[in-house]
């Protein structure tokens, strides 16, 4: 029993730390919190859906074609809803406000047009279990473990190695700079928002395959944000911890406390963390920058 | 009676734009879930007037008390965390989350099929006397000096800091004043449609309250009420758009960010100056028009 909830709890919180990324990245850089990043999630499920049973696609181009269709409306909603008050400067307020907007719209634009039913998926990995000892595993959490750590130790490995990597770190810590660096600064951001986009479509597939498609399911990455807010909000390794964090938290309390009040647990952990440790736990800074 | 009706919950709606102009209007903050403060007032007045029978004047300003306490409860941890705007606003999601909950698994406010039967005291001219009110309140709060320090907190809050002024502090009041409106606004709510229930205070309810207010203008308390009375009485013209009203108030909140941030009335108010120096106009203009 033990062994299983925490297998369960590392799958949940895989999820989470890959939508937390998103959130940390686009954190790190633009200084905001971006809240349409769970309605990316959410497109990402509905295309991740579609791609499997309207074009009857395999698993895998599947997966490859939410993460493109992620990556896509990630850069054009940094391109029409931010990028214009980005270039005046706008204080993070307004990017929150913007944010909230593309999150409400596009929300209530699927629901209009799709209707407020859930679409489940096919099932693509079947609902077979891998016996580990006693712990009974379905595969879809053992595939959502490995696939959330791959892709979180690409984007590692890219932001280490690679120049592009060097120039997203280099604006993390100051977007001024590293323009007069020669860094240039839409190119960058676009490429966080497809990095990120990309990651919210991966993540938005397995949610998708774990409890449907639906509307209203990018409201289920508030999570995610919780746990990137846990981790130090603009830290990677913080949002990987926080949300592995906080996928086992809650596991535990639903198989041990009562999984109605689950919920209640995880946001006052939050507030606990902040009363603690402001900075969340891997937190580099307090202060907005200034 | 229907359109007396819709006035009404356009009062009461005021009432919670209000608060949240002063909140994030004039002191720079975002709340993702100023529903769930009002679910607070109106299930705390509630269960006052229907099962204790509390006079209803008691039973609203024990909703305020209530939601202000709930807000000072989230709001002290989180906005402490100095220049940090967001984790206040991630932890009003939280908020409304567990308040749904709560209420959801209470006995008393007998779950998810919600309180019949409360005495509808809420009439036309209470509610207009209670927004006419918070109004008055709002607008001396904010002319006072603590209004000009909500403002510099806004502007710069580093510059603020140094300047002297106390950034929990003036945080912290605003908070407590704006879910106290939507404190007042829930208990006024209640008692108006004689029946509440946890699914009422949501994240719609949230939203249409944000979005009135940053339509209406940051920096403005006039903008926000009328904006707020706004968006009251046009669904209800436009029934028809009704599954549509949701994604054009998100549209409205982006393209205002991208093309006006300010607002329609951002950092102005209408007073009667205003009136008088349009009326000024208008008459040097009229005997031009003549000839």
């Amino acid at each position: 029993m033990l062994l299983q909830t925490t297998i369960t709890g590392l799958a949940i919180g895989g999820i989470y730390a890959l939508m937390a990324v998103g959130y940390s990245l686009v954190f790190s850089i633009l200084n905001f919190s971006n809240f349409a990043h769970g309605s990316v999630i959410m497109l990402g499920a509905y295309a991740g859906y579609f791609v499997l049973t309207r074009a009857g696609a395999p698993f895998p181009v599947a997966i490859a074609g939410s993460m493109l269709a992620g990556a896509v409306i990630g850069v054009a909603n940094e391109r029409l809803a931010y990028k214009p008050l980005r270039v005046r400067n706008a204080r993070p307020l307004y990017f929150m406000i913007s944010a909230m907007g593309v999150a409400i719209f596009l929300e209530n634009l699927v629901y209009a047009t799709l209707g407020a039913h859930f679409y489940s998926y096919p099932e693509v990995l079947g609902r077979s279990i891998v016996r580990i000892g006693e712990a009974s595993i379905g595969v879809l959490d053992l595939f959502a473990l490995a696939f959330s750590s791959v892709a979180i130790t690409g984007l590692h490995l890219f932001l280490q190695r690679t120049k592009s990597g060097l120039a997203i770190r280099a604006c993390s810590f100051d977007m001024t700079v590293a323009s007069v660096f020669g860094i240039r600064l839409d190119r960058v951001v676009g490429l966080v928002f497809a990095i990120a986009g990309a990651l919210a479509g991966l993540s938005g597939v397995f949610l998708g395959m774990k409890y449907m498609a639906y509307p209203t399911m990018g409201w289920i990455t508030n999570k995610a944000y919780v746990a990137a807010v846990i981790g130090g909000l603009g830290s990677l390794p913080g949002a990987v911890v926080g949300g592995i964090a906080l996928g086992l938290l809650e596991t535990f309390v639903s198989v041990y406390v009562s999984s109605i009040i689950r919920d209640v647990f995880s946001f006052s952990a939050l507030v606990l963390v902040l009363l603690a440790m402001p900075n969340g736990l891997m937190g580099k800074y307090v202060e907005e920058k200034i | 009676m229907y359109i007396q009706g819709v006035l009404t919950v356009a009062m009461i709606n005021i009432i919670s734009a209000t608060g949240l102009a002063v909140f994030t209007g004039f002191t720079g903050l975002f709340s993702l879930g100023h529903a769930a403060f009002m679910a607070v007032g109106a299930y705390t007045s509630a269960i006052l007037t229907y099962f204790l029978g509390v006079p209803y004047v008691l039973a609203l300003v024990a909703g305020v008390l209530a939601s202000s306490v709930v807000a000072a409860l989230v709001g002290y941890p989180t906005l402490r965390t100095r220049l940090r705007g967001d984790y206040f606003a991630i932890a009003t999601i939280g908020m409304g989350e567990a308040t749904r909950v709560i209420l959801e698994n209470l006995k008393i406010t007998q779950g998810a099929r919600g309180l019949p039967g409360i005495s509808q005291y809420t009439t036309l001219p209470v509610a207009a006397v209670a927004a006419a009110i918070v109004l008055a309140l709002a607008r001396n709060m904010l002319a006072s000096v603590y209004g000009r320090n909500a403002v510099a907190v806004r502007e710069d809050a580093v510059a603020a800091e140094m300047s002297g002024i106390h950034l929990l502090r003036t945080r912290m009041i605003s908070l407590v004043f704006s879910a106290g409106c939507a404190g007042l606004a829930g208990g006024l709510y209640a008692h108006y449609l004689a029946f509440i229930q946890p699914v009422m205070f949501t994240m719609v309810q949230s939203t249409q309250i944000t979005a009135a207010v940053v339509c209406g203008g940051t920096g403005s308390l006039t903008g926000p009420a009328l904006a707020a009375f706004v968006f009251t009485v046009a669904p209800e013209l436009l029934r028809a758009a009704h599954m549509w009203r949701l994604v054009i108030y998100g549209l409205m909140l982006v393209l205002i960010m991208v093309f006006r941030p300010q607002g329609l009335m951002g950092y102005r108010d209408l007073s009667w100056s205003t009136f008088s120096t349009l009326a000024a106009r208008i008459r040097r203009r009229t005997p031009h028009g003549k000839r």
